[in-house]
C-alpha cells in the first residue's frame, strides 16, 4: 500500500445514528442500565427490538455469505432471477434488505446493507470496495450477535454502529457519566442535508486534553439547530462523551465562560495524520476517518494519478484529496487561500483520502459544502 | 477524563474474528488482497478460497473473516503518497485586504449571481447589476480580492465578460496564478496577453513574431498595445505586411490607428486613400479628417468653403449663408473620400456637400464667415432647405473632430423654450444628439440633459443619459426623478419607464434616496390612469430607494466606515 484509497461514497465519521422518526421515545434507547428502573412494557419493548435487530443481523450474514458462495459477480445482475441465491448481490434485493432493518430498528445495518446494493459496477476497483464493505458489515453482524462477549467499551460502539442511539441527556446525566472541562476549540461547523433534516456537525479540539470532540445535532421543520459555533471559537466548557470504544461524539454541558475567540491550532504533518487514524481504526474498525489538524501542507496539483494532494513541507509525503466528497468550490478555495505556500488544514483523514473543512488565513476560514 | 476507553482493554478490532486455530489446514499467513478479491469474485461455491476455514464455518463466512482483518490491516498501513510537483507560490499581493464589512458583500454579490428570472417586479434591489459598481469602486480603493472568494470571483468573469477587467484587476496576481492551474479560467491569462502586455517586454522580433503568425483577434490587439506604446513603431510594423493583407483586415487595421492618430501617420494615410479598396479610402480619409492640420483636411476645406458663403441681402443688415452645393464628385474628391452615389432619397449634390464639410476642419469657418464665433455661425440664417443638411454636416464633424465648442453651439439650450424639440432634430435630419453630447465636458453634458429632461421629458432621454457620467450630478438626478414623478402624475405604468429606472437604480446618487423616500407612499390614482398603477410605481420607488441605500452601504462599507 502506497496511498489511501478512495473508496465507498458514503460519509466519514458518520456514528451510524441518522434521525429516526418520532416514536415512543424509550423504543430509540439501547437497554437500559440494570440499575435503572423502567416499566416492565418498557423493556420488554427494548428486548423484543434486541430480538429483531438479532435476527435482522442473522439474515444479513446469510445474504453475505450467499452472496460470497456465488461470487461478487452475480452483484452485477439487476434482477431477473432473485429467488435464486443470484440475486442476493443485486441493488434491488439490498434494499429490500435495507427496508427490513430499518423495520428491525437497526438503521446503522440497514445504511450499510443500501450502501452495498449501489457499489456493484460503481467504477474500477468496485469488487474490492464491495469485498471491503461485505467483510466490515459482517463484522459488525458477528459483533452484535455476540455482543454480550465484548469488552463494554466496545460493545457500546457495536450498539452505536448498529443504530442503537442514546439520548443527549442520558450522556450528560446518566450514572457513568464523566464529563471532560476544558478549553475546547471549535475546529470546523458543517450541515449537511440527512433526508428531510438538517444534520449539523461541530467538531472541538480540547486545549489541555488535546482530545478530538464531535458534536453532532439535528435541525428539522419544527427543530431549530440549537447550537451554533463558528470555527475559531475556543469554548471553556464540559463534554460528555457518548460510550464507545473510541469516543468522539460528545453532548455538550455547562458552559463556563463566553465564547472567545482561539488561536490557530497546532497540528501534525502527513505521517502522523496517517497514523492517528491507523490507532483509532484499532479500537473502532468502522471508522471512515479521523479528525486531524495538519500544519504547513500545501496542495499540489496532480499527484501521481493525476489528483490533488496534501503536501507535507518537505515535499516528500503527501495525501490526496478525497475528490469524492470535496466539491469544486472547496478545493479551489483551499488552492487560493495556500497561494502554493503551506497552510494550516482541518478535516477528516481516512482510507479515501483527506477531506479539508477548514483553512487558517490566519483567520479560520471554513470551506463550501 | 471519560471512563470508556481507559476500561477498554486494547484490543485490535480484528480480535472479533478470532484467530485462526493453529490446528488449520490453511497457510499461516493471511493471503494477500487481491487474492481475496479474485476468490470473492468467483464465489467460494466454485473454488475453495485461500483462507483458513474453522470447524463449523462456512468457507464463505472464512472469507469473510479474511477479508476483515485484510481491509482494516491495509487501512491502518496507510502510507503517504509521493508527492507531486510544488507549483510555483503565487506572486506576493501588497494591496490591502477589504474592510470585514465590505468583504462580507462582495461573499453576497457573488453568491447571488443567478440570473434575475423572475422579472423586474418587487421590491428587492437586483444584486447583479450592483456587483459591477461594487467591482468598479473597490478598483477606485485598491483592495486586493479576499483569496476564499477568488474561485467565485474568476466564475463570475467568466460567465459575464463586462465584468472581466474589473474582476481580473481586484483578483491580481494571485487570481492569474489561480487560473494557470483550472482549465476554467484560461480566459483570464488571454486577457492579460491582450492590450495591457507585449509579449517578452519590448523583444522586436518576438513582436514581429506574433504579428506574422498571430491570428487576426491577437494581432489586432498587438498592433494596439505596441501603438499606445510608441505610435511610430506600430504604423512600421503594420507597414511591413501592408500590401499582403486583405482588403478587409486592412480596413480593421487602419480603424486601430485611430486611437493614437499622429501628423507621422499622414503619409501613409495619404497613401492609403489610393488604397483598391473602396472601404480602406474612406476609412484613410475619415481618420485623415480628423487629423488636425491635415493635407486632406485643407483640400476639403477649399471644396466646402468654396460651396458656403456670406450673402447680405441688405447691405449693413443681418447675414446669412448661401449654399451652393458642389456640381460634380470629380477624382479628386472621391480619392479623398466622397463617396459618389447617394443613397436612395437624396439629392446627390446636397449628399456631396455633407461629406466636404463633415471633413473639413471647423475651426476654418470663423475665418471664412467675417470671425464669427461657432455660435454665431449657427445661428445664421441659411437659404433655401439647405440648413439641417449643414447642421447635419457640422455635427458630424465636431463628433469626429471631438470640438466641444462647435458641440455646444449645435446643441445649443435645450431648455429654451424657441428651441423646440424639432428643431434639435428637425425632420429628414441625420444628426445623433447623444454622440454630440460626448463632445462636451462631463458636468456640462449632465447638466445639458437635465434641462432637456426637464423641459421634453424621458421619452428620448435613455441614450442621453447613458453617456452622463456616474453617479448622476445632483440637477440631472432631480431632473430624473421629477420626471419619474411626472410620469407616475400621468397615470402611465412604471414599466413604460423600466430602462430609465434601472439606469436610476445605477446612477442616482445614493444622496437622492431620502427624496425618492417620499415617492414610495401609494397615491390616489388620477383620472384616467392606468388600472393598479400607483401600487406598481410605489414598488418601483421602493425598490429604487432600496438599491440606493445599499449602493450608499456599499460605498461606506469599502471605505471602511463603520456602518
Amino acid at each position: 500500500m502506497t496511498a489511501p484509497e478512495r473508496q465507498e461514497p458514503h460519509k466519514a465519521n458518520r456514528p451510524a445514528q441518522p434521525p429516526e422518526p418520532a416514536r415512543p421515545p424509550k423504543a430509540n434507547e439501547p437497554p437500559p442500565p440494570p440499575e435503572r428502573r423502567q416499566s416492565a412494557a418498557a423493556r420488554r419493548r427494548a428486548e423484543r427490538r434486541l430480538e429483531r435487530i438479532a435476527a435482522g443481523a442473522t439474515e444479513l450474514e446469510q445474504r453475505l455469505e450467499d452472496l460470497l458462495h456465488t461470487g461478487l459477480s452475480a452483484a452485477l445482475r439487476t434482477d431477473g432471477d432473485g429467488s435464486g441465491p443470484g440475486g442476493a448481490g443485486s441493488a434491488g434485493a439490498w434494499d429490500e434488505t435495507a427496508a427490513r432493518m430499518v423495520d428491525a430498528q437497526a438503521p446503522g445495518l440497514a445504511a450499510r446493507a443500501r450502501e452495498l446494493g449501489s457499489v456493484a459496477g460503481s467504477g474500477p476497483d468496485w469488487p474490492s470496495r464491495l469485498l471491503e464493505g461485505c467483510a466490515l458489515l459482517h463484522l459488525l453482524d458477528q459483533g452484535f450477535l455476540d455482543v454480550e462477549r465484548l469488552p463494554a467499551a466496545l460493545a457500546a460502539t457495536v450498539r452505536s454502529r448498529v443504530g442503537l442511539t442514546t439520548e443527549a441527556a442520558d450522556v450528560l446525566s446518566g450514572p457513568d457519566t464523566v464529563t471532560v472541562r476544558d478549553r475546547w476549540l471549535v475546529l470546523a461547523q458543517r450541515d449537511g442535508a440527512e433526508g428531510p433534516l438538517t444534520a449539523r456537525r461541530i467538531y472541538l479540539r480540547g486545549e489541555r486534553t488535546g482530545r478530538m470532540a464531535l458534536h453532532l445535532s439535528y435541525g428539522g421543520p419544527h427543530r431549530p439547530l440549537d447550537v451554533s459555533l463558528p470555527p475559531g471559537v475556543l469554548l471553556d466548557a464540559e463534554l460528555a462523551y457518548y460510550p464507545g470504544a473510541r469516543p468522539l461524539r460528545a453532548a455538550l454541558g455547562a458552559r463556563h465562560a463566553p465564547a472567545a475567540p482561539g488561536p490557530v491550532p497546532s497540528g501534525c504533518g502527513i505521517d502522523a495524520a496517517l497514523a492517528a487514524y491507523g490507532h483509532a481504526l484499532r479500537e473502532d474498525p468502522w471508522l471512515d476517518s479521523w479528525p486531524v489538524v495538519l500544519t504547513d501542507v500545501t496542495p499540489l496539483p496532480g499527484g501521481p494519478d493525476g489528483g490533488w494532494q496534501l503536501a507535507d513541507a518537505d515535499g516528500e509525503s503527501a495525501l490526496p484529496l478525497d475528490r469524492r466528497r470535496l466539491g469544486r468550490a472547496a478545493l479551489w478555495q483551499l488552492v487560493s487561500l495556500s497561494g502554493g505556500a503551506p497552510v494550516t488544514v482541518f478535516g477528516e483523514c481516512g482510507h479515501r483520502g483527506f477531506l479539508p473543512l477548514t483553512v487558517w488565513d490566519p483567520a479560520p476560514v471554513p470551506l463550501s459544502p | 477524563m471519560t471512563t470508556t476507553s481507559a476500561t477498554t482493554p486494547p484490543t485490535p478490532a480484528p480480535a472479533l474474528t478470532p484467530p485462526t486455530p493453529s490446528a488449520a489446514p490453511a497457510a499461516p499467513h493471511p493471503a494477500p488482497w487481491p487474492e481475496l478479491v479474485r476468490a470473492a469474485l468467483l464465489g467460494t461455491g466454485r473454488r475453495t478460497p485461500p483462507v483458513a476455514v474453522r470447524p463449523g464455518q462456512s468457507p464463505a463466512a472464512a472469507l469473510l473473516d479474511a477479508a476483515a482483518v485484510s481491509t482494516l490491516r491495509r487501512r491502518a498501513a496507510l502510507r503517504p503518497a509521493p508527492a507531486g510537483e510544488r507549483p510555483a507560490p503565487a506572486p506576493a499581493d501588497p494591496r490591502p485586504a477589504l474592510p470585514p464589512a465590505a468583504r462580507r458583500r462582495l461573499a453576497l454579490l457573488l453568491a447571488d449571481r443567478g440570473p434575475g428570472a423572475e422579472g423586474r417586479r418587487g421590491t428587492d434591489p437586483d444584486l447583479t447589476e450592483l456587483l459591477p459598481q461594487w467591482l468598479a469602486a473597490a478598483g477606485t480603493h485598491g483592495y486586493r480580492a479576499p483569496e476564499a472568494l477568488l474561485p467565485a470571483l474568476l466564475d463570475v468573469a467568466r460567465a459575464r465578460t463586462d465584468l472581466r477587467p474589473a474582476a481580473l484587476a481586484l483578483a491580481g496576481p494571485r487570481g492569474l496564478w489561480l487560473a494557470r492551474l483550472n482549465d476554467d479560467w484560461k480566459f483570464a491569462l488571454r486577457g492579460t496577453a491582450g492590450p495591457l502586455a507585449l509579449p517578452d517586454g519590448t523583444a522586436p522580433e518576438a513582436v514581429r513574431r506574433r504579428w506574422e503568425e498571430g491570428l487576426f483577434a491577437e494581432r489586432v490587439a498587438l498592433l494596439t498595445a505596441v501603438r499606445r506604446r510608441d505610435p511610430q513603431a506600430g504604423l512600421e510594423l503594420l507597414a511591413t505586411t501592408w500590401a499582403t493583407e486583405r482588403a478587409e483586415d486592412r480596413m480593421l487595421f487602419l480603424d486601430c490607428l485611430g486611437e493614437t492618430l499622429t501628423a507621422t501617420d499622414e503619409p501613409f494615410l495619404e497613401q492609403a486613400l489610393s488604397d483598391r479598396s473602396r472601404t480602406v479610402r474612406g476609412t484613410a480619409a475619415a481618420l485623415l479628417s480628423a487629423l488636425p492640420g491635415s493635407a486632406l483636411g485643407a483640400r476639403m476645406a477649399a471644396r466646402s468653403l468654396a460651396c458656403v458663403r456670406l450673402s447680405r441681402p441688405v447691405p449693413g443688415g443681418p447675414g446669412a449663408l448661401a449654399v451652393d452645393p458642389p456640381r460634380v464628385c470629380d477624382a479628386g474628391m472621391q480619392r479623398d473620400g466622397v463617396t459618389g452615389r447617394p443613397p436612395s432619397g437624396r439629392g446627390e449634390r446636397s449628399w456631396w456637400l455633407g461629406q466636404l464639410v463633415a471633413a473639413t476642419p471647423l475651426d476654418r469657418w470663423p475665418g471664412h464667415l467675417g470671425g464669427r464665433t461657432p455660435a454665431e455661425i449657427v445661428a445664421l440664417p441659411v437659404a433655401g432647405d439647405r440648413r439641417t443638411e449643414l447642421h447635419d454636416a457640422w455635427c458630424r464633424a465636431a463628433v469626429r473632430q471631438r470640438d466641444a465648442a462647435w458641440a455646444r453651439a449645435l446643441l445649443g439650450a435645450p431648455g429654451d423654450p424657441d428651441q423646440a424639440a424639432a428643431e434639435l432634430a428637425p425632420a429628414g435630419s441625420s444628426r445623433d444628439l447623444t454622440k454630440l453630447l460626448t463632445v462636451l465636458p462631463g458636468d456640462e453634458r449632465a447638466r445639458w440633459v437635465a434641462e432637456f429632461i426637464a423641459v421634453h421629458g424621458l421619452a428620448d432621454a435613455f441614450r442621453m443619459l447613458g453617456v452622463c457620467a456616474v453617479p448622476w450630478s445632483e440637477p440631472l438626478g432631480r431632473a430624473v426623478v421629477d420626471a419619474l414623478d411626472i410620469a407616475r402624475d400621468a397615470g402611465s405604468y412604471p414599466w413604460s419607464f423600466s430602462g430609465v429606472m434601472g439606469l436610476a437604480e445605477r446612477c442616482l446618487d445614493p444622496a437622492a434616496a431620502d427624496r425618492l423616500e417620499m415617492l414610495t407612499a401609494v397615491t390616489d390614482e388620477p383620472e384616467g390612469a392606468s388600472p393598479g398603477a400607483g401600487g406598481y410605481w410605489s414598488e418601483a420607488f421602493q425598490r429604487l430607494v432600496g438599491t440606493l441605500r445599499l449602493r450608499a452601504a456599499m460605498h461606506a462599507e469599502l471605505a471602511g466606515e463603520p456602518s
